[in-house]
């Protein structure tokens, strides 16, 4: 426990010495400002009578977030200790590989949630500042909040993967982004065959993120979905420590 | 018996796809010993040390560290090496101080135990004016001391250190030389190095590797002994070229020798004599017999240099037949 604590400290604290965490943090604010703007646009243009949050989640900047700064954010994860050697000193201490996997996972996955954070001003100066404070729920908020922790865990075990294949941290990201484009667009499979009783039909919904997420910002929490992110996710940790554990029998 | 081994290396092999990169190892370090690893550049130094660090997995035989298995217990292994790879890879953005606290915490020193010993090393190895500086902005040789600081943190038995002095300029490589010595007694030492002077001046064991083969193991002046079995005699003397030619013919127990011009009147003479034989004697008689003038008569001691050379020429050969 101690070393694992030691290490998410590490990773975490490695964002916060560097460029990149800052990078990542402006830009993800950046895109969160603009869509509120667009948001509101639209807002006045024509009431809409769905909650703040899915009007905020349909402005599509969401996936482009997700999509984008979960590779970068990972990228650096093993990707750096391997091309800077500090893997080693790393691997020769009393840690298990499994401590490494997850505490390198833990410390991304927080980071990644403290880019998200600032999203959280956004629905307190709409309620602060509309006629109708009631249009901003706590519980689709929540849900929301839900659905993005579920997806980081996804994105981020996925780019962690990624970079423990390689050396290379560009590598690692255009891997991760690979990766989770593939997974993003198997959203639309699902609108682009008919509904139906098919298997196919039905293996294409439970698939779909982007209606997965749907659900989350319409305050629908379905165990379904987060089965779906949580075995991912394992799925993907497990990867993560087979490779580190592959120098073994390399 | 087994109690005084350090290091028990038994017909350890790694293969990778293609090549062997060490083949069939077998070498011992005792306790408190300063082993030097020396071998050409792609000899097997490094790989045999990340097998004894438990980065990697050796294809076949064994070896045990402080009479623990590296395989099945590479744990408390583990928790009894301090390890410094080749060039010494560093988190770059940490401070030294912070480093260093990071690392012991990771082998596991508790809290208060983790900050006394980061104190201890850091006067150890002279890091208290750069304590708090970011690591990236240090220079090589301050670096290398945070490495070798690191891989003291947690009181390890054994001290594995890959190319400590490599990149350094000598006054670097003079210092973190004392900073090793320093350390033997309390620590077994094993050091790769392809510098032989470097293992000459601090090691009392050395481990001659070449193509992933041992090629020699034992103490520095077991090694001379080895290969320098007929010493060579070097004597300035003064006389005439021709009857000094004449002389060192006629004389039976010189096997070969070498007349070069030195300052002055005298020549350099280099004689080699035959096995078992005391030259400095038989030049001295010669000299005073016929009353001719001496102003050096001393006995080259073999190098370790001559001994890597010889020992790796040899095998060459072999190889060639």
């Amino acid at each position: 426990m101690q070393t694992f604590v030691t290490l998410v400290r590490r990773e975490l604290g490695a964002f916060f010495v560097s460029l990149t965490g800052y990078a990542v943090m402006a830009g993800v604010l950046f895109l969160f400002g603009f869509s509120m703007v667009l948001m509101l646009e639209s807002l006045n243009a024509t009431p809409a009578a769905v909650p703040i949050v899915e009007l905020f989640y349909e402005t599509a900047f969401f996936w482009l977030i997700v999509l984008l700064a979960a590779p970068v954010i990972t990228m650096r994860s093993f990707a750096l200790e391997r091309a800077s050697g500090t893997y080693e000193t790393l691997m020769t201490t009393p840690v298990s590989d499994l401590e490494v996997v997850l505490a390198k996972f833990t410390g991304n996955l927080i980071f990644f949630l403290i880019t998200w954070l600032p999203l959280l001003a956004y629905p307190l100066i709409i309620k602060r500042n509309s006629a109708a404070p009631e249009a901003v729920a706590t519980g689709p908020l929540s849900t929301t909040f839900l659905g993005i922790f579920l997806l980081g865990c996804l994105y981020m075990s996925m780019g962690i993967f990624a970079s423990s294949l390689t050396r290379n941290q560009i590598l690692a990201a255009m891997n991760a982004f690979g990766m989770g484009l593939c997974l993003f667009f198997l959203s639309f499979v699902s609108k682009m065959i008919p509904l139906g009783d098919t298997w196919l039909s039905k293996v294409a919904s439970h698939v779909s993120m982007f209606d997965h997420m749907l659900d989350f910002v319409r305050g629908v929490v379905d165990t379904r979905h987060i089965t779906f992110y949580v075995s991912l996710t394992a799925l993907f940790l497990y990867l993560t420590l087979k490779v580190v554990e592959s120098r073994r029998w390399k | 018996m087994s109690d005084d081994w350090m290091i028990e290396v038994e017909n350890l092999t790694k293969r990778y796809a293609g090549h062997t990169a060490i083949d069939g190892l077998s070498f011992n370090v005792r306790k408190g010993e300063i082993a030097g690893f020396l071998g050409p550049n792609g000899a097997g130094k490094s790989t045999t040390m990340r097998i004894l660090s438990c980065f990697m997995a050796a294809t076949s035989g064994s070896a045990k560290v402080a009479g623990h298995d590296i395989f099945t217990r590479a744990d408390e292994v583990r928790s009894r090496i301090g390890y410094m790879p080749e060039n010494n890879p560093l988190h770059t953005d940490m401070r030294v101080r912070e480093y260093l606290k990071f690392r012991a915490r990771l082998k596991g020193l508790s809290r208060a135990r983790s900050r006394e010993r980061v104190d201890v090393v850091t006067e150890q190895c002279s890091l208290q004016d750069v304590a708090s500086k970011v690591i990236g902005t240090l220079s090589k040789g301050y670096r290398q001391r945070v490495g070798l600081a690191d891989s003291l943190v947690h009181e390890p038995d054994l001290i594995i250190l890959d190319e400590p002095t490599i990149g350094l300029d000598p006054h670097q490589i003079r210092s973190v030389r004392q900073l090793i010595k320093s350390l033997a007694g309390k620590h077994t030492i094993l050091i790769s190095t392809h510098i032989l002077p470097e293992v000459e001046m601090i090691c009392n064991r050395v481990v001659i590797i070449r193509n992933g083969r041992i090629m020699a193991s034992d103490t520095p002046d077991n090694l001379r002994k080895l290969v320098g079995q007929e010493s060579q005699v070097v004597a300035e003397i003064a006389a005439p070229e021709a009857e000094l030619k004449l002389c060192w013919e006629q004389l039976p127990e010189v096997e070969y020798f070498d007349i070069a011009p030195s300052e002055g009147d005298f020549l350099r003479c280099s004689l080699t004599g035959r096995e078992g034989v005391d030259l400095r004697q038989v030049v001295f008689d010669t000299v005073n017999r016929k009353g001719w003038k001496l102003r050096e008569l001393t006995r080259n001691r073999h190098s370790l240099e001559d001994i890597f050379v010889r020992i790796t020429r040899t095998d060459k050969e072999e190889e060639g037949f």
